[in-house]
């Protein structure tokens, strides 16, 4: 096999099964099959499904960084997959706040997004997902040309909003908002000096 | 004719007294144990048997709900106890090795009977009543639980607070090598505070809870000793309480340091007053499912009767 059947006959595969990990592990744990959520399962599968988005943000954004230090260009090739995870958890996230956690009433749903800025910038970082999502196939990409490339750079608005959503809602430990936050800077100034290097 | 036999092996010689008094502690190992097979890793005992005793002489109160409580596992592993970890499974793993005895509590301020007590000492005078009362978080989940405590407004009297008292204040043990989330930098300033008005403190509602489910207060409950007033959202609650002081001033609470415009000296629960940034007027009863709709949180926690007057003529919605 040459590398681009590897990437597609072995490493897809096996990419796609690890990234649907966390969502099935969310589902056996409800089950009582591998773990247990906890005493508050709803916040319990919220929060899994918001932290695992933003991950997903950040291993997607990692892509090119990666693939410029390395010379492994074939990294490419999961770029795709790994955006459509991040579009699949931050939609399982947001299915089970209106859902679960909200019960569909329509007027809690509507102020929160209005009332609470930390959800309305989460629904904005949705709304630009879900863009991407619909014009991630490869006709689609051949349609749009030059202006395909300008709404998918809003991936980095969704690694900003996205953290800034995780950082708004915390309590008082910001330990972890802090990590997610680092880890952005580093992938988005990454760009930054290469723009600045190859100019 | 009637002829009594005495059975040939007595229940006692198969089960001994301790294993008996015991039972509930193995029926719920072997449950735990049953379903770590299922599960893998051990979940462990909750609270280790050594550690746990049943209370004495506990006398029912007009102020319990007849509502459900929580489950003992519900009430023991879903907390917040910031002094071991903000995450709400942290006080459960992690008060584990805490060691709650010897335990000294400090009074001073405006009293008479100021001083230093040991914790039995402390709690002697007092009778042990189970209050099941509601339990409203901040963060909008609540509980049913089953405490049992002194009543904080006789402690109070028992002090004897001079009539400069205007507030009774008071702060949880503050020792980072016994609570490591003492040693967590991006946490709360500690020792932890909080703090009643007197007719607050005196109030027959409010507590001082040395136990749940008849049993001593687990560690991450707050052992062994904690505040528990039933109309406020649970961070007034102050857990592992090591002073009392009787002040003439509005003394300095945590969480209100921590984030002022968030959270209030008062902190009454109040559906019309939301917290900044989620709404107040749901709440989330833990241990309802997956698929449980939010119940409508109620008025001063649904205590009203019993504490609205304390706030006549109080703009609630500024003093928050």
């Amino acid at each position: 096999m040459n590398t681009l059947q590897q990437v597609r006959y072995v490493g897809k595969p096996i990419v796609f099964l690890l990234c649907l990990a966390p969502a099935a592990l969310v589902v056996t744990d409800a089950f009582e099959l591998t773990g247990q959520l906890s005493a508050n399962p709803i916040e319990d599968v919220l929060d899994r499904f918001g932290n695992w988005t933003i991950r997903f943000i950040m291993i997607t954004l990692a892509v090119t960084p990666l693939r410029r230090l390395t010379g492994w260009n074939w990294l490419v090739r999961f770029r795709r997959m790994l955006g459509l995870f991040t579009f699949f958890y931050a939609l399982m996230h947001f299915l089970t706040w209106l859902i679960l956690d909200q019960g569909l009433l329509m007027s809690a749903i509507a102020e929160d997004l209005i009332e609470r800025p930390f959800i309305t910038i989460g629904f904005a970082a949705l709304v630009l997902l879900v863009a991407m999502a619909v014009t991630s196939t490869n006709g689609m990409r051949r349609r749009m040309g030059r202006r395909w490339d300008k709404l998918h750079y809003s991936a980095y608005a969704v690694g900003i909003l996205g953290v800034w959503h995780y950082w708004w809602q915390v309590k008082k430990d910001t330990s972890d908002a802090w990590i997610y936050a680092v880890v952005l800077a580093v992938l988005l100034g990454y760009r930054l000096w290469w723009k600045y290097a190859h100019k | 004719m009637l002829i009594k036999k005495p059975a040939d092996i007595r229940p006692s010689e198969i089960t001994s007294k301790d294993n008996y008094l015991n039972r509930r502690d193995f029926i719920r190992a072997g449950g735990i144990a049953g379903a770590s097979l299922l599960t893998g890793p051990a979940l462990g005992a909750i609270v280790p048997a050594e550690r746990r005793a049943t209370l004495p002489d506990v006398s029912k109160s007009e102020f319990s709900t007849d509502e459900a409580p929580n489950s003992y596992e519900d009430i023991t592993q879903y907390n917040n106890y910031y002094e071991f970890g903000t995450g709400k499974g942290d006080p459960y793993a992690n008060a584990q090795d805490f060691e709650p005895r010897p335990w000294s509590i400090a009074v001073d301020g405006h009293a008479e009977k100021t001083g230093t007590f040991h914790f039995e000492d402390f709690i002697k005078p007092f009778d042990l009543e189970e209050r099941i009362y509601r339990m409203r978080c901040v963060e909008a989940w609540s509980m049913v639980i089953p405490w049992v405590g002194i009543s904080l407004a006789e402690v109070v009297r028992y002090l004897q607070p001079t009539s400069q008292a205007k507030y009774v204040a008071f702060e949880t043990l503050h020792d980072p090598v016994r609570m490591p989330g003492q040693r967590n930098r991006f946490s709360l300033d500690w020792p932890y505070r909080e703090g009643l008005t007197i007719a607050e403190a005196t109030n027959p509602l409010p507590i001082l809870a040395v136990g749940i489910y008849g049993e001593t207060l687990p560690n991450q409950n707050g052992a062994p000793i904690r505040l528990v007033v039933p109309w406020k959202y649970g961070f007034k609650g102050i857990k592992g309480i090591v002073r009392i002081k009787f002040l003439s001033k509005r003394p300095r609470t945590s969480w209100n340091m921590s984030a002022p415009r968030e959270y209030g000296f008062y902190a009454n629960v109040n559906p019309e007053v939301d917290h900044p940034r989620w709404s107040q007027a749901r709440e989330r009863r833990i241990g309802s499912g997956l698929f449980a709709q939010k119940q409508p949180t109620l008025m001063f926690n649904g205590y009203g009767e019993h504490v609205a007057h304390l706030y006549d003529g109080l703009d609630l919605r500024r003093n928050y």
